[in-house]
C-alpha cells in the first residue's frame, strides 16, 4: 500500500472529479466528497513528505513501465514539500468553501464548479509528482483548463473576461514550455527528467538546447506571473469567487516556480543556468521590479482583493530574487518562502473571503466599520496582514530573514537595503486596510452587519494562527527547506 | 523560585494587569485600583532579581528558538537590571499621578490608556532583560507600536498628526537602519548575544564595524540622534503622564540603553575604540547635545522645552558610551536613573500646572510659585538634578562623563559639557524665577496646587533626586558589574 502513494496521490483527486460532477443537483453530497478527498490527499502527501524528509528519493514506475519507456513519478525533499503546501492549503480551504460557494455559485453549478477544483487540483499534484517533461505539460493543461472555468464562475460579469485574459497568457505559456520540451526531446531522445539531466551536458552548447532553456525559462514565467509577464494575475484573482483566489493564489504560482527550479537545478543543471547563461542577471532585476512595481501599484488600489493580488505578484519577484542569488542561502529563502507565502496569502484571501460574504464587497470604503462588526475576521486580516510585511515572529520575517541573509551572502546590500524599503510599502498598503477597517465610520451606521458564521471563520483563524505559529517555531520549515534546497541543487555548492 | 520563574513573573505581571484592567474597565475606581496593584506587583517581582545580579550570577531564560541559533531569549545583567528597576518603580508613582492628572484633566478613553500603558511597560521589561539583539528589536517594536495610542490619545487632528511623525520615524529607523544593522551583525559575527566584551572583536572587520556603528546608533531613532529626533517633541501632543514615564524614562531610555547594551555587550569598548565612526558619532552626540539645548532656550512652551531638554540629555548617554572608557559608559548607565529622576519630576510639574491652571506657555506662569509652591519647589529641585548641582543625584553622571572624557583625552568633550550645563540653567531656572519672582499678570485669583494624587507623586520624584545623591555609590557598583566576564554557566 505505502509504496502505491505516489499513484493514490494524483489519482485520489483525479478519479473524484468525474464522480463529483455525476451528482447534478445534489450538491451538499458533491462538497461531502470533494472534502473527503481533499483531506485524504493532504494525508497522502504528509506520508510522503514523512517518507523524504530525511533526503532520500521515492522513485515510483507507472504502471510498471519502466522509465524512459514509462512514465516515472519522482518525490525528493522539493516536491513533496510543494506537496504539502497543495494539500494543506485544499484541505483547509474545503470546510470554508461550503458556505461561500453556496452564497457565489448557482446551486446547479456547485457540483461542476467542484469538479473543475479536483481537477486543478489533480493537476497542480501532478505536475507537482512527475518525472516526465511531457507529463509536466499535460498536467499543466489539465490544471489550467480547469482553472479558467474556476475563475470565470465568479459573480462578477468581469470574471469571464479574466479568465479569457488568462486563458490566452495561460496558453502562450505552456506552449512556450512545450517548444521548448520538444527541442530537448530532439536533441536527447529522451522526456524523463533524469535521463535529460544526464545527457544534457553533451549537447548543452547548441542553439537549439539555448534556444530550450529560453521556451521554457519563459513558458514557465508567464505561468509563475514573473513581472512583466503577470498581466494575467491580478484581474483573475479579483473576479475569482472567493475560495478560488484563495486557492490558486496559495498553489498556482507556487507550483509553477517549483517546475522553473526543477528544470534550472535538476534538468538543465546550476553550471548551465547559472556560469554558462548567467541566469541570474535576468532574473535579479526582472525579481527587483517586480517587488517594487506591484508594490507600489498596491499601495494605491481600492479594492482589498486586487490590491493583494499585485501583493501576491511582489511575493513571486521575493521567490524569484531568493532564485537569482544561486547560493543554497538564496534557494532556502525561496522554498521557504512557498510555503510561508502560501499560508499567509491564503490567510489574507480568506479573511476577504469572510469579508465579502457579510458585506458583499471589499472596497475600501465597504469595509468602513469593518474592525468594530467583523472583529474576528479583520483581527486574522491584522495577523496575517503583518506575516505579509515580514514583522518578527510572524512566518513572512522567518523568509525575510533569509532572504536577506541570502543577499549579505551574495555581497549585494544594496539590495538588503532595498528589500527593507519594500516591506515598508508592504506596511503601507495594510495599513490602508486597517485604517479604512478601524478609523472610520461606516456609511449607514444603523445596518446590522453580523460576523462571519464560523465555517468561513474556523479555518481563516486556523490559517491565521499557523503564521504565528510557524513565525515563532521557524525551525521546522527552515530545516525542511533546507533539505529541498539541497535536494534541487544535488550537491552543488 | 527558579531563574526563569524570576525572569518570567516581572513581564507576566503586567500582561495579567493588562487583562484585569480591560475587564475591570467599567468601574473606574477598581480599574485605577489595579493599576497601581498592578505596578507594585510588578516592581516587587524585579526587585527578587536584584539580590542575585548583585552578587554577580546572570539569571537566565531560553523561551525559545524561531531557528537555529536565533531565539527569544533573556539574560538579566546589571544594565539591565537598573533599567528594569528604574521603569517598573516609576511606573508605580506614575500610575497614581495618572489618576490624578487623567480625572483633573478631564480627558476620556482612561482604560485604554491604562491598558496600553501596561503593554508599554511589559516590553520595556522585554527590553532590558533581553538576552540577545533579536530579542530586543521584538520588544523594542512592540514598544513603538503600543505606545502609538497613547500619543495619538486625545484623538485631535494635532495629535494624529504628531503620532504619525512618531511612528513613521521610529519605525523607519528601526526597520531601515537598526533590522539591517542585526542582520548584518548576524552574518558578519554569527551571533546576536549579548557577550561582556562584545562579539565583533576578531570576527568582523573594523571597516564594516564603522558603518555597522552608524547603522545602529541611528537605527535605535528612541536615542533620539539629531537629525532623527523630531518625534520626541511630536510625541507631546500626548497626555502628561505618557510624557513623563514614557519619554522621559521608558521609550528614551529603552533607546540609549539599547546603545549603552550595543556598545558594551556587541561591540565590546576595545573593539569600539578601534572604529573610525565612534570619534564621528562622538562628535554627532555632542552637537546633539548643544544644538537640542539652544533650540530648549527658544520654547515657550514647557513640555516642548523639555522635550528638546531631553533630546539633548539622551545626548549625554551617548557620548559617554562613545568616549569608550569604562567610566563614561558607567556615566552614561547612571545617567539614565538620574536623568530619568529629574525629567519625570519636571514632566509631572508641567502637567500639574495644566491640571491646575490649564497653562502651558512659561510666559503666562509669572507668579504662579506662590499659589503653588510645592508644584515649583519640585520643578526647582527637578531642574537641579537635571542640571546635575550637588545635593542632587545628578551630579554623579555629570562627574563620572566628565571624568571619561579627560581619560579619553577629550577636552573638547568636556568643554561641551560645560557649557550644556550652562545652558540647562539658561533654559530650567528662567520658569522658577518667573514663578516665585515675577509678580502675576492676572492676579492669579483662584488658582490653587493641584490635586493631591499630582503633588505627592512629584514630591516623591524630587525627594528621589535627593536620595539619588547619596545612592551613588551603590549605583555605580551595581552598574560596574556590566564590565566584569560573567562566570561560566
Amino acid at each position: 500500500m505505502l509504496e502505491q502513494l505516489p499513484a493514490l496521490q494524483v489519482a485520489i483527486t483525479l478519479t473524484a472529479a468525474p464522480v463529483v460532477m455525476m451528482l447534478g443537483r445534489a450538491s451538499r453530497l458533491a462538497w461531502v466528497l470533494t472534502t473527503l478527498s481533499c483531506w485524504a490527499s493532504f494525508a497522502v502527501a504528509l506520508l510522503l513528505f514523512n517518507q523524504v524528509a530525511d533526503g532520500s528519493v521515492i522513485s515510483y514506475e507507472m504502471g510498471g513501465w519502466a522509465p524512459p519507456w514509462g512514465i516515472e513519478y519522482s518525490i525528493d525533499a522539493a516536491n513533496a514539500w510543494v506537496l504539502v503546501i497543495i494539500g494543506l492549503i485544499s484541505a483547509l480551504v474545503m470546510p470554508f468553501a461550503r458556505r461561500s460557494v453556496e452564497q457565489e455559485i448557482s446551486e446547479s453549478r456547485i457540483a461542476l464548479f467542484y469538479s473543475a477544483f479536483l481537477l486543478a487540483n489533480a493537476g497542480l499534484i501532478g505536475i507537482t509528482l512527475t518525472a516526465d517533461a511531457f507529463n509536466i505539460f499535460v498536467f499543466f493543461e489539465i490544471s489550467a483548463l480547469a482553472s479558467y472555468a474556476l475563475i470565470a464562475m465568479g459573480q462578477d460579469r468581469r470574471a469571464v473576461l479574466s479568465a479569457y485574459q488568462y486563458l490566452i497568457m495561460g496558453t502562450v505559456g505552456t506552449t512556450f514550455l512545450l517548444i521548448g520540451i520538444g527541442f530537448l526531446y530532439i536533441m536527447t531522445g529522451t522526456l524523463n527528467l533524469g535521463d535529460l539531466a544526464a545527457r544534457l551536458p553533451e549537447v548543452s552548447d547548441t542553439r537549439t538546447i539555448r534556444a530550450a532553456f529560453g521556451f521554457i525559462a519563459v513558458g514557465i514565467s508567464l505561468k509563475l506571473a514573473l513581472f512583466p509577464l503577470h498581466l494575467w494575475l491580478p484581474n483573475a484573482y479579483t473576479y475569482a469567487p472567493s475560495m478560488v483566489t484563495v486557492f490558486l493564489s496559495a498553489t498556482a504560482t507556487k507550483v509553477a516556480i517549483y517546475v522553473l527550479l526543477r528544470f534550472v537545478y535538476g534538468v538543465f543543471g546550476f553550471e548551465f543556468s547559472f556560469v554558462e547563461l548567467s541566469m541570474a542577471w535576468l532574473l535579479m532585476p526582472l525579481a527587483l521590479l517586480g517587488i517594487v512595481v506591484p508594490s507600489l501599484v498596491a499601495v494605491f488600489q481600492t479594492n482589498v482583493k486586487r490590491l493583494l493580488a499585485y501583493s501576491s505578484v511582489a511575493q513571486v519577484g521575493y521567490m524569484i530574487l531568493g532564485i537569482s542569488f544561486a547560493s543554497v542561502l538564496g534557494l532556502t529563502a525561496s522554498i521557504l518562502h512557498l510555503f510561508n507565502h502560501a499560508i499567509t496569502k491564503a490567510a489574507l484571501f480568506m479573511a476577504v473571503g469572510c469579508l465579502v460574504y457579510r458585506l458583499g464587497g471589499v472596497s475600501l470604503t465597504q469595509l468602513a466599520g469593518a474592525g468594530q462588526r467583523m472583529p474576528w475576521t479583520m483581527g486574522a486580516f491584522v495577523v496575517a496582514g503583518l506575516s505579509l510585511i515580514g514583522i518578527p515572529l510572524t512566518a513572512g520575517f522567518v523568509t525575510k530573514w533569509h532572504l536577506l541573509q541570502a543577499a549579505l551572502e551574495g555581497g549585494l546590500w544594496p539590495i538588503a537595503v532595498l528589500l527593507l524599503g519594500t516591506s515598508l510599502l508592504a506596511a503601507l498598503y495594510i495599513w490602508k486596510v486597517v485604517e479604512a477597517a478601524y478609523f472610520q465610520e461606516p456609511e449607514d451606521s444603523t445596518e446590522v452587519v453580523h460576523e462571519a458564521p464560523l465555517g468561513l471563520l474556523l479555518p481563516t483563524l486556523l490559517l491565521t494562527a499557523s503564521t504565528v505559529v510557524f513565525g515563532v517555531f521557524g525551525s521546522f520549515t527552515v530545516q525542511s527547506a533546507r533539505t529541498a534546497a539541497a535536494a534541487l541543487m544535488g550537491g552543488v555548492p | 523560585m527558579s531563574d526563569a520563574a524570576l525572569i518570567a513573573l516581572p513581564l507576566l505581571v503586567p500582561l495579567i494587569g493588562l487583562l484585569l484592567i480591560v475587564a475591570s474597565g467599567r468601574v473606574d475606581s477598581l480599574r485605577d485600583g489595579i493599576t497601581v496593584a498592578t505596578a507594585v506587583a510588578m516592581f516587587t517581582a524585579v526587585l527578587q532579581l536584584l539580590p542575585k545580579v548583585s552578587a554577580g550570577e546572570r539569571p537566565r531564560l531560553e523561551l525559545f528558538e524561531l531557528f537555529p541559533g536565533l531565539g527569544i531569549t533573556f539574560e538579566i545583567e546589571p544594565l539591565g537590571m537598573v533599567f528594569a528597576m528604574l521603569a517598573s518603580g516609576l511606573w508605580i508613582i506614575t500610575a497614581l499621578y495618572a489618576i490624578g492628572y487623567m480625572r483633573g484633566a478631564k480627558e476620556k478613553h482612561h482604560t485604554r490608556f491604562h491598558a496600553f500603558f501596561a503593554v508599554a511597560l511589559f516590553s520595556a521589561t522585554g527590553i532590558a532583560f533581553a538576552g540577545n539583539m533579536f530579542t530586543l528589536f521584538v520588544f523594542y517594536e512592540v514598544l513603538t507600536l503600543s505606545t502609538y495610542p497613547l500619543v495619538a490619545h486625545k484623538g485631535t487632528d494635532a495629535a494624529r498628526a504628531g503620532a504619525r511623525t512618531y511612528l513613521g520615524l521610529l519605525l523607519g529607523t528601526s526597520v531601515g537602519f537598526l533590522l539591517m544593522a542585526i542582520l548584518a551583525t548576524w552574518w558578519l559575527a554569527g551571533t546576536l548575544d549579548f557577550t561582556p566584551g562584545g562579539i565583533m572583536a576578531g570576527r568582523v572587520d573594523p571597516a564594516y564595524g564603522s558603518v555597522l556603528l552608524v547603522l545602529f546608533l541611528y537605527g535605535i531613532g528612541k536615542a533620539a540622534l539629531m537629525p532623527f529626533h523630531r518625534w520626541l517633541p511630536a510625541a507631546m501632543v500626548a497626555p502628561t503622564p505618557v510624557s513623563a514615564l514614557l519619554h522621559a524614562v521608558a521609550v528614551v531610555k529603552a533607546g540609549v540603553f539599547t546603545v549603552l547594551k550595543v556598545t558594551v555587550y556587541l561591540f565590546g569598548l576595545d573593539y569600539l575604540g578601534e572604529l573610525a565612526t565612534s570619534e564621528v558619532m562622538l562628535y554627532v552626540a555632542v552637537f546633539t547635545l548643544l544644538a537640542a539645548s539652544l533650540v530648549a532656550l527658544r520654547q515657550d512652551n514647557l513640555k516642548a522645552r523639555l522635550a528638546y531638554s531631553t533630546v539633548s540629555q539622551l545626548s549625554y548617554i551617548v557620548v559617554g558610551a562613545m568616549l569608550v572608557n569604562q567610566i563614561a559608559a558607567l556615566g552614561g548607565g547612571i545617567h539614565i536613573v538620574m536623568h530619568a529622576f529629574g525629567k519625570i519630576t519636571l514632566f509631572f510639574c508641567a502637567g500639574a500646572i495644566y491640571v491646575a491652571t490649564k497653562k502651558t506657555e512659561i510666559s503666562d506662569m509669572d507668579g504662579l510659585g506662590r499659589r503653588m509652591p510645592i508644584t515649583f519647589a519640585a520643578f526647582f529641585l527637578g531642574a537641579l538634578c537635571v542640571i546635575g548641582i550637588p545635593p542632587m543625584g545628578g551630579v554623579w553622571s555629570k562627574w563620572h562623563l566628565i571624568m571619561g572624557a579627560f581619560e579619553a583625552g577629550y577636552g573638547l568633550v568636556v568643554v561641551a559639557l560645560m557649557i550644556s550645563t550652562l545652558l540647562n540653567i539658561g533654559y530650567l531656572i528662567p520658569p522658577v524665577i518667573r514663578a516665585f519672582l515675577v509678580a502675576p499678570k492676572d492676579g492669579g485669583g483662584g488658582i490653587r496646587e493641584a490635586p493631591l494624587l499630582c503633588v505627592l507623586p512629584l514630591s516623591l520624584t524630587a525627594l528621589g533626586c535627593i536620595a539619588l545623591f547619596f545612592l551613588g555609590d551603590n549605583l555605580a557598583g551595581l552598574l560596574a558589574g556590566m564590565f566584569s566576564v560573567a562566570p561560566a554557566r
